[in-house]
């Protein structure tokens, strides 16, 4: 019973430690999908995170904070697309760009704003997101399996988590089951095709990198609004690479991209618990290895060990329309 | 990196061009630091003041400098053969422990000048191998360099810090550091050269290893435009598909332009290591591998733009350190900033002011833009 309520505890913390890396991987999945490489995902994060903290901290509003976010990530967004899609820039150039100004903006802005070294004030419960407790979450809690189950597991989550995994099936129907999202492969894949049907690739891609942006938004709320209480500085912490990992590990697709993130949060999750505690066969595993895991198995897969990795095919290519 | 676009005059392409990039980007940079409440001129002359004002601030310019001259250097190998290389900070950091090693094993018994060539080496050899893998799985299976050197620069990190705390650290201390150099795994200071000129310097870690990086500039040049490996570089950069017909190795270019790149970010750890902290800390690269992608594009992945382009960036390093004394609501991320807005536009936008300069020239000098146009194809 003690194994069982520690794997609870475990996959509990699996769940809060995925949604982040879950709504910044479906976000980059829209822009990638539409054949807009996309590496800044992990700027654009930070720079919601920052926004919906420094918003929540004024207003005292989680939904102030959360449409804070959005705006910022996508007003970022737009830039990346303004330099790719408008002026055929160097995709992965914009994105590094926006990463470096994400991260130098939200500390300077925010000394600036509320001198707390780069954090912005903690916020009190109405200006975050709240744990949800399910209906009847107290009642089951003491059925055997099921529920602890029920009650730790899926209840007494933020109302982002609900939405960060309904997302993936919305996702899902938006690509494969609506004429966006078959236009928005199509122009991932033969932008020239989509071209030629009379559709503008330019006004597509700027749809997918705004609904990038609205997604990002929505991880960095995650992290100051519904994880913590408040922005701290540099608090994406390499996050939106790993989601760009697990994006690539899933290989574009919705629903395998919701199961790489369970796999890289669980990693994280499992890294904190063994900490310092030995294994049994292989002995105590180095921290330090626990964290690299995540990009080891993406080099791993990238490389072709584990199935191939086939990217749009028009992803990084700026579009010329022939003249 | 090639520019599908009309011809340009030389010095249009090569300096009105990036001139008017870099305004735009320090002009943003400015709002900013008008929206924090300073006033963007008085930021911009404690700046310049801190940079260049005494010696002293001219010596830590100079050895800020050093540093990204390696990187952009790196970057710029690279680019030449149309791979983008972000693993210079992983590699850089990998670097420092090749000039650890040789250092912890040789300072006690060689003095500097045998272990600096062997220092050389090893963080040569070290950054080579961090970008070997990458670029082997670029070579051979197909797998994006950008996203594999990203990876890298994580997995980096964590080794380091588990070498560091677990294997480098000496037993009677608590920092995850190396022990300290003796002499001979310490770089004689530059700092006279400069007093030389009536500068004074009190102290400053201005090292031999600047001048290490200018002839690494100058053998790049060489390397590039006057080699037949260079040559090759070049022509997959432009083409892989020509390349190829003429019978270069697709996968040997992309490797040796990797290690090449991936030995001068390697490189970049002397500097600091064996030049200043003379012990390999964690973290001691600090973004520097990331600044060589804003001077590489700066200084149009050419040596005689890098230098100059790492000189203004070392300029901001310094300047800022001195900007943030002065300016307590601008601390030293007011460069991480510039460092974006000079990567947004002058590597990601830059193109967005072409068709207005080439607009201009062709309003005020048609002949220019026409005569330059029938050059550019016969060369």
């Amino acid at each position: 019973m003690d194994f069982f309520n520690t794997l609870i505890l475990l996959l509990d913390s699996t769940v809060r430690l995925s949604v982040p890396l879950l709504l910044a991987a479906l976000a980059g999945l829209y822009s990638e999908r539409s054949g807009v490489f996309d590496i800044g995902l992990e700027g654009k994060m930070l720079a919601g995170a920052f926004a919906a903290g420094a918003a929540a901290a004024v207003t005292a509003s989680a939904w102030a904070g959360l449409g804070a976010a959005i705006m910022v990530s996508v007003f970022l967004a737009l830039v990346h697309g303004f330099a790719s899609i408008t002026h055929r820039g160097n995709q992965i150039v914009s994105g590094v760009a926006i990463n470096f100004i994400a991260a130098g903006s939200t500390i300077i802005l925010g000394q600036a704003w509320f001198r707390q070294g780069g954090r912005t004030p903690s916020l009190p419960a109405d200006g975050r997101f709240g744990a949800i407790e399910l209906p009847f979450a107290d009642a089951v809690r003491d059925v055997p399996i099921l529920g602890p189950i029920y009650a730790e597991l899926l209840s007494g989550h933020s109302l982002l988590v609900y939405a960060a995994f309904l997302l993936v099936p919305f996702t899902w129907w938006v690509l494969f089951r609506t004429r966006f999202g078959l236009r928005l492969r199509a122009v991932g894949e033969n932008p020239a095709a989509v071209d030629t049907a009379g559709i503008s690739v330019s006004w597509l891609r700027y749809r997918a990198v705004i609904c990038t942006g609205i997604l990002t938004g929505m991880a960095g709320s995650y992290l100051a609004l519904a994880q913590n209480a408040g922005f701290v500085k540099d608090m994406t912490a390499g996050r939106g690479f790993i989601a760009l990992a697990a994006l690539i590990f899933a290989k574009w697709k919705p629903v395998p991209v919701m199961f790489a993130c369970l796999l890289f949060g669980f990693l994280d999750a499992f890294a904190i618990r063994i900490q310092g505690t030995p294994l049994p066969l292989i002995g105590q595993v180095p921290v330090q290895f626990m964290q690299a895991l995540p990009y080891i198995l993406t080099v791993v897969l990238l490389a072709g060990f584990i199935g191939k990795a086939i990217p749009p095919r028009a992803g990084g290519v700026p579009y010329v329309k022939e003249r | 990196m090639s520019a599908p676009y009309a011809k340009l005059p030389a010095w249009a392409d090569y300096g009105l061009i990036p001139l008017i990039n870099l305004c735009v980007a320090f002009l943003v940079a400015g709002l900013v630091v008008m929206l924090v409440g300073e006033n963007p001129f008085r930021a911009a002359a404690i700046l310049v003041e801190g940079a260049l004002g005494r010696g002293q601030n001219i010596a830590y310019t100079l050895y800020y400098a050093t540093s990204f001259i390696f990187t952009g250097l790196a970057v710029a190998v690279a680019f030449h053969c149309s791979l983008f290389n972000i693993g210079g900070e992983g590699q850089a950091y990998v670097g420092g422990l090749g000039v650890a090693v040789v250092c912890l094993a040789f300072d006690s018994i060689l003095p500097w000048w045998v272990v600096f060539p062997l220092a050389v080496a090893g963080a040569a050899l070290f950054g080579a191998a961090w970008a070997f893998i990458p670029a082997y799985f670029q070579a051979r299976r197909g797998s994006h360099i950008v996203i594999t050197t990203i990876m890298f620069n994580f997995i980096a990190a964590s080794l380091m810090v588990y070498l560091l705390v677990n294997v480098l650290k000496p037993a009677t201390s608590q920092a995850p550091q190396t022990r300290t150099f003796l002499e001979g795994g310490q770089l004689p200071k530059l700092n006279f050269v400069l007093e030389a000129l009536g500068f004074s310097v009190r102290s400053a870690p201005f090292n031999l290893s600047f001048l290490l990086a200018l002839l690494a500039a100058f053998l790049v040049w060489v390397l590039i435009w006057r080699t037949r490996l260079g040559y090759e570089i070049r022509m997959r950069g432009f083409s892989p598909k020509a390349a190829r017909y003429a019978g270069v190795s697709d996968t040997k270019i992309v490797i040796v332009a990797m290690l090449i790149s991936g030995a001068l970010a390697g490189m970049m750890a002397l500097n600091p290591v064996m030049g200043d902290q003379n012990r390999l800390q964690i973290d001691f690269v600090t973004g520097a591998g990331f600044v060589g992608i804003a001077v590489a594009l700066m200084g149009r992945s050419h040596p005689a733009g890098i230098v100059p382009a790492a000189i203004l960036f070392g300029m901001l390093y310094q300047g800022g350190a001195e900007l943030a004394f002065e300016m307590p609501n601008i601390s030293r991320d007011m460069i991480v900033i510039i460092q974006g807005l000079v990567i947004l536009f002058a590597g990601a936008l830059e193109h967005m002011f072409r068709p207005s300069v080439q607009a201009a020239i062709a309003t005020l000098s048609p002949r220019a833009v026409g005569a330059e146009a029938r050059q550019g194809e016969g060369g």
